[in-house]
């Protein structure tokens, strides 16, 4: 029994980490249309941010959590300005190819300013050790992972049902031309848009920063597990990425656990089905 | 007795809960030019679409010569020998006329699988490719870019491409739209000389009222998805409820 | 090819005869990176089949050209037969899963079939990555020697680089050629025709599936092929050959000389073997580069270096 409460718990901090992650990649799919390879790098590069802040600036953890995503956000806006949005009425194969090269320049800058060795990020105090709940022993940063992931769910839902913003956005990604037509700034939300799905990712880097070791592929592995969760959860839906994350959280939490060896084909298995059966996503319309 | 050509029996279609085709019913008779009338959501186009097999009907079966197609692929009806053109032209942009063509003869002679001999190199197929083109006046521009074309030039080629797949029905969804009057007039004599020449039976859907009164032998006119009448254009002109519905309110 | 037809022969006359002579103008290390060349330049082209003439953009060829090396090693390490058979045996075996993988896949399009021939990509790479009995696992087949082409052949010893390199200079090029005769055949414009409008194809009486899994499966046999020099040319198949990464590399080849041309992903393999080249010289992070000048070609050049060539020509089409 404790050993299922903790591929169960195992499947939530995966999951969650996974849902923030991924939510930024469908968002800025469903708004801008573009598949963004570079999303993994980006996730990345918020890891590193935590690690340099903490380290060189003495930030504390709370304080790198909140300015690493930021300063990935400004990046993402300037390199949106520059090339992405060049792209958007070409062939989708421009996109990606545009975002594969990001993935590129980022991956080796990263190793550049880091080097290729590993590093750990600890976290901070209050957060250390472990903690007992039902039945079993976990780390507290997980619970927090788990917790913040929630918060983080909550809060994007709200922004884009609530909010002024939140609607013209949703409006924007229904019909482009129509949005401009009554007076949406078009261009500029779509910048704000890929900011936001940027900052998702390295949000989702930083809170990661303690519990995975930092390395050069972190990034690499991370961008396959956004596709699938995406393609399982519908491109384009966020409740759908909070669906894919969770089934693919549970394929790790419990896989890894019971069949190690398929663990490590099951998100693509997963992916194979979704696309084959249902092409729009367990989220989608349609 | 033969059969029609092409037979539609108690054709329904349910897009979601909203019914766009309500039981419709006609034949189209071997050499008789045919027109489908109608405002626009009447059902025309998804009449048209059920008929070339690119929507499977809800309800009702549609025959070819007698032969069952409901529901068939597209490429298997355009085989069987029914061949459309579509509302907003459907062609191969980034090909050249003459390749347009030629795509339609070797899908129809089934000659896909040939992957050795150089299609350049074919002349019987080049002859045969500008032979159509020659049909439609549009030889002296084979080796255009199909994509460079004028509109009017674009539409006549898509018909190009229809009847080298050597139809024996034809599907004209709304031929003339967008044309100028000058290209109009020209693709109405197009379709009444090939007609004349046993080309292909030409069921044609229209707005405009010249071209279909001066073209039609026989009419079918469709409201809200289902029939409203049918005749020849001199009974459809005098009917009461095709004036009261589709021609405008008349003081009579 | 339309636009230049006395300069194209012409030139690439004078570039198979400066491969030809390769061996004694250039150093033992031109050899080498010109085998990598000519061998990724036909990967690149037979996914060119399925992306520039059929319009798919697959994200998962590395499986059949990772299965064309990892049958090559096998076959090599285990049997020992003469190496014109392991040069049947690669792209044959690559043929048969494309078909099987390409039966699924050509039921989508756009995104969603890139997306699963990744996913299938992915499932391919665990598979081999994972039956260490089979496949070794992360270690890969090694410890193989290269057989002779034909037995009883004395004078070719494929041991030798450069006779290797002749070997990969003839499959290459007469590969190239079939493949080239495919794209000008009636099965080519069909593909070509389901690439501009498939529903128009459609309508025209082409049954638009089975020309879509033809063009994945020859292009899986293809690449089959490129693996199969590959792989003993290495002397080692490992799992990074069937990786999404190693898919990748076609696709920018291709799209760095030009999908609209056949030629295109063979310039485009030779700049971008050559750039690598360059750049490691200089520095570790050579992709960083890469990246750069993809962002570029992408923002000012999207249809690859040989749309420089072409920008005179008025008329466009291949």
């Amino acid at each position: 029994m404790s050993s299922f409460i903790a591929a169960l718990l195992n499947s939530l901090d995966i999951g969650m980490l996974l849902f923030v992650i991924a939510s930024g990649l469908t968002i800025i799919f469903g708004v801008l249309g573009v598949l963004n390879f570079a999303h993994g790098a980006l996730y990345m590069l918020g890891a590193y941010l935590v690690l340099t802040a903490m380290r060189h600036a003495a930030l504390p953890f709370w304080a790198a959590v909140l300015v690493a995503p930021l300063l990935v956000a400004v990046f993402a806006a300037v390199v949106e300005r520059l090339a992405v949005s060049r792209v958007y009425r070409r062939h989708i194969t421009q996109s990606l190819l545009l975002t594969f090269a990001l993935l590129l320049i980022l991956d080796d800058a990263v190793r550049m300013i880091w080097g290729s060795g590993y590093h750990v990020v600890d976290p901070p105090a209050l957060l250390r050790g472990t903690v007992q709940a039902f039945g079993v022993i976990y780390p507290r940063y997980s619970f927090f992972v788990i917790a913040a992931g929630a918060v983080i769910g909550v809060g994007i839902w709200l922004l884009f049902t609530r909010t002024r913003l939140g609607r013209r956005v949703r409006a924007a990604a229904v019909d482009r031309d129509m949005a401009l037509a009554v007076g949406i700034d078009v261009p500029r939300l779509y910048t704000l848009v890929f900011a936001f799905g940027a900052w998702l990712a390295a949000l989702g880097g930083a809170l990661a920063a303690p519990m995975r070791t930092l390395g050069p592929a972190m990034g690499e592995r991370i961008i396959i597990e956004s596709f699938v969760v995406v393609v399982i959860g519908g491109l384009g839906s966020f409740p759908g990425a909070l669906v894919g994350a969770l089934i693919l959280g549970l394929i790790h939490g419990f896989g890894a656990r019971w069949v190690p060896e398929l663990d490590i084909v099951l998100p693509y298995v997963g992916m194979a089905l979704v696309l084959l059966l249902r092409p729009q996503g367990l989220g989608g319309r349609g | 007795m033969t059969a029609p050509l092409l037979e539609a029996r108690a054709i329904r279609h349910f897009f979601g809960a909203f019914l766009a085709v309500d039981g419709v019913s006609l034949t189209v008779r071997e050499g008789e030019l045919t027109a489908l009338i109608g405002a626009n959501g009447a059902g025309k186009t998804t009449f048209y679409n059920i008929v070339s097999g690119r929507l499977t009907p809800t309800e009702g079966r549609v025959l070819l010569r007698g032969r069952d197609i409901t529901g068939r692929p597209p490429h298997r009806i355009t085989r069987m020998g029914i061949g459309r053109s579509f509302q907003i032209t459907n062609i191969f942009a980034d090909l050249s006329v003459l390749e347009n063509v030629q795509v339609a003869l070797v899908g129809h002679a089934g000659a896909g699988l040939r992957l050795w001999r150089a299609v350049a190199r074919d002349q019987p197929l080049r002859r045969r490719a500008l032979a159509v083109l020659g049909r439609l006046r549009l030889d002296h521009l084979a080796e255009e870019h199909a994509g460079a074309l004028s509109h009017g030039d674009k539409r006549l080629l898509e018909l190009a491409v229809v009847l080298a797949s050597a139809p024996s029905l034809v599907l004209l969804d709304e031929p003339t739209a967008g044309m100028t009057p000058e290209e109009t007039r020209a693709v109405v004599a197009l379709i009444r000389e090939l007609a004349a020449d046993g080309e292909a039976t030409f069921f044609l859907t229209e707005h405009d009222m010249d071209v279909v009164f001066g073209l039609a032998q026989r009419v079918f006119v469709m409201h809200r998805g289902r029939l409203l009448a049918e005749g020849t254009p001199e009974d459809i002109r005098a009917n009461p409820e095709v004036r009261a519905a589709y021609l405008g309110e008349e003081v009579t | 090819m339309k636009g230049r037809p006395v300069l194209v022969p012409a030139v690439l006359l004078l570039v198979l005869a400066g491969l030809v002579a390769l061996p004694w103008w250039g150093s033992y290390f031109a050899l080498f990176l010109a085998t990598e060349m000519l061998i990724l330049g036909l990967f690149a082209a037979s996914f060119n089949l399925l992306f520039g003439y059929t319009g798919l953009l697959s994200f998962g060829q590395a499986a059949y050209f990772g299965t064309g090396a990892y049958v090559a090693a096998l076959l090599l390490r285990d049997i020992g037969p003469d190496f014109v058979w392991v040069l049947v045996a690669g792209p044959v075996a690559a043929a048969l899963l494309a078909a099987v993988i390409g039966w699924f896949c050509v039921r989508l399009t756009e995104v969603y079939f890139a997306m699963l021939t990744l996913a299938f990509g992915m499932m391919v790479y665990a598979v081999y990555h994972q039956w260490r009995g089979l496949t070794g696992g992360s270690d890969g087949v090694a410890g193989f020697s290269i057989t002779p082409l034909v037995s009883g052949l004395e004078a070719v010893n494929l041991a030798n680089p450069m006779h290797y390199y002749f070997l990969t200079l003839a499959v290459v090029v007469a590969s190239g050629y079939v493949l080239y005769r495919i794209t000008t055949s009636p099965f080519g414009l069909i593909l070509k025709s389901i690439r501009e409008n498939a529903e128009r194809a459609a309508f025209a009486g082409i049954p638009v599936r089975p020309y879509r899994l033809l063009a994945f499966t020859i292009a899986g046999f293809f690449a089959g092929v490129a693996g199969a020099l590959f792989g003993p040319f290495n002397r080692i198949a490992v799992p990074e050959m069937v990786h999404w990464t190693m898919s990748a590399e076609p696709v920018l080849m291709t799209i760095l000389g030009g999908s609209h041309n056949f030629l295109g992903p063979f310039l485009g393999a030779a700049v971008f073997l050559g750039l690598r080249t360059w750049l490691t010289s200089y520095t570790d992070q050579w992709m960083f580069f890469l990246g750069l000048i993809l962002l570029f070609l992408v923002l000012f050049l999207p249809r690859g270096l040989l749309s420089l060539a072409e920008w005179r020509t008025r008329r466009r089409g291949r």
